[in-house]
């Protein structure tokens, strides 16, 4: 097809489908265009029946096969709109159901970021993460869709459609990835300035390779090893970041921005907007206005040579 | 002429308005290193030298007052301050200031700490927070202008919010003779 041609090989596109529920969407959307293709190329045929047709005399006969053509057309495309709403339907009542979910987490959106959160039964097995969401292949995850401040919406597209995440309202949303592979989400509902960046990474993984990471993610943080390390952590307590993000194992558990813990295991920065290196992470520390303006990071002002053991602390924290 | 006149006034309406609208996302230097703060003894040494008045940077700005406002929950000023009606720290919104009312001493509350609980955020908060925070403070008591101060409170405030309607307003009782 060359829209999906077009699209490039989607990471973010909901022509290639990497769950039933995409699947689902994708199959209503081919029966639209196969539909509307039909009958576009119908309407051009009969334009051009009509521009080269001779104009006959009038008559009783004429106004009779007018009135005949009209009608006919009239109840096609009644049939046509009616089938289609019916299909459209159909699709919509399928993704609307909520069958039994083996996992789930909540996500809360945020200006302009995404809290991801892992439920479970069991309060010392809660994991909290944010900008990624991490989901095994052939399961049914329900997701709890939050907002702690205007309204975002949910997006990934090779895996369902839209969801508001709606202020002091839960909505939800079942996503079932049949194969692993790394996909792109969104917020698909304007949120302030830095809508643009708010974008989110979704691994989905082999099972087994998800028991594994979940244990991994369950852990604190990782004790700094070397000296510089150990700097970069005391660099890191004694500045303004323990006020908003939380690293678990230490002092730092501010709750206002994301979750620290196990940043360097992370794909991306600032909401999927940079890739997550040595880098960007300075740049990001050092002037986030730069990269997201508006964003609710403030810039740090750091001594001369605390930046590099700040970093090496950061990096450790897989 | 009159056109010209026009256009002067219209001019002077615009830019008179900017203070109040403006949003920086990056803070001016002055804001984000501004380490003097007021004194606290009239006794200096050598000749007389006025007390620095340092001029507080967000006093009628909308956007930095309603910054200040999100910073004092995430910040948790709440935890102790309420919102602004007081709990285990001084209420902010009535006319009574231990440590005083002008920006420069809220400001030095804030960084400095107070005795008795209320903890020192040197160093834990851009100084151009603290400004924000100040002006908030200021606004919980009607220390700002009502047009910058924000409106459309959750809580219990000391003044008419700003988008009440006229009819709404509470009339002043009048005052009473001696």
């Amino acid at each position: 097809m060359t829209l999906a041609m077009l699209s490039g090989r989607g990471i973010q596109s909901a022509l290639e489908p990497a769950g039933e529920h995409a699947e689902r969407i994708a199959s209503l959307w081919d029966v639209f265009l196969g539909v509307s293709a039909v009958v576009y190329v119908l309407v051009i045929a009969f334009l051009f029946l009509a521009l080269f047709r001779r104009r006959r005399e009038d008559s009783a006969d004429r106004s009779r096969s007018a009135f005949l053509a009209v009608s006919i057309s009239t109840v096609l495309t009644t049939l046509v709109l009616f089938g289609l709403l019916v299909s459209s339907i159909v699709t919509g009542r399928r993704l609307a159901q909520m069958p039994a979910h083996a996992l789930s987490v909540t996500v809360t959106g945020r200006q302009w970021w995404w809290q991801v959160d892992y439920e479970s039964a069991d309060p010392s097995k809660r994991v909290t993460s944010a900008n990624e969401l991490t989901i095994p292949a052939g399961v049914p995850v329900r997701v709890q869709l939050q907002s702690s401040d205007v309204v975002h919406s949910f997006w990934v597209p090779n895996l369902h459609g839209k969801q508001d995440l709606i202020p002091g309202h839960e909505n939800a949303i079942l996503l079932e990835a049949s194969r692993p592979g790394v996909y792109r989400g969104q917020c698909a509902e304007f949120c302030g300035y830095q809508h643009a960046k708010m974008a989110l990474w979704v691994n989905v993984l082999d099972p087994k390779d998800y028991e594994r990471w979940i244990a991994a993610e369950r852990a604190t943080s990782r004790i700094p090893a070397t000296p510089e390390q150990r700097k970069g952590q005391e660099i890191f307590m004694s500045s303004p970041c323990p006020l908003c993000h939380n690293i678990q194992g230490t002092d730092a558990s501010g709750r206002t921005g994301p979750d620290l813990t196990h940043i360097a295991s992370r794909r991306s920065i600032a909401a999927a907007t940079l890739p997550n290196n040595r880098g960007n992470l300075a740049g990001w520390i050092l002037d986030p206005q730069h990269v997201k303006p508006g964003s609710f990071m403030p810039p740090m002002v750091l001594e001369q040579g605390e930046l590099e053991p700040l970093l090496t602390y950061l990096e450790s924290l897989r | 002429m009159k056109r010209l006149l026009a256009a002067a006034l219209a001019l002077i309406a615009i830019l008179s308005s900017c203070e109040r609208e403006e949003r920086r996302f990056r803070e001016m230097p002055a804001a984000a290193a501004r380490n003097n703060t007021k004194r606290l003894v009239s006794l200096v040494p050598g000749p007389y030298t006025p007390d620095v008045r340092v001029r507080e940077p967000y006093g009628y700005n909308a956007y930095a007052i309603a910054e200040g406002k999100r910073l004092f929950t995430w910040y948790n000023c709440t935890g102790c301050h309420a919102n602004g009606g007081g709990g285990m720290g001084p209420p902010l919104m009535d006319s009574r200031w231990i440590y005083g009312s002008d920006p420069e001493n809220i400001y030095a509350t804030i960084v400095e700490g107070r005795p008795n609980g209320m903890p020192s955020f040197r160093g834990k908060v851009p100084e151009y927070q603290v400004w924000q925070l100040v002006a908030y403070v200021r606004s919980l008591s009607g220390n700002v202008p009502r047009d910058a101060a924000t409106g459309r409170n959750d809580h219990m405030q000391v003044r008419t919010q700003e988008q009440s309607l006229p009819d709404l307003v509470p009339e002043k009782e009048p005052a009473r003779q001696p």
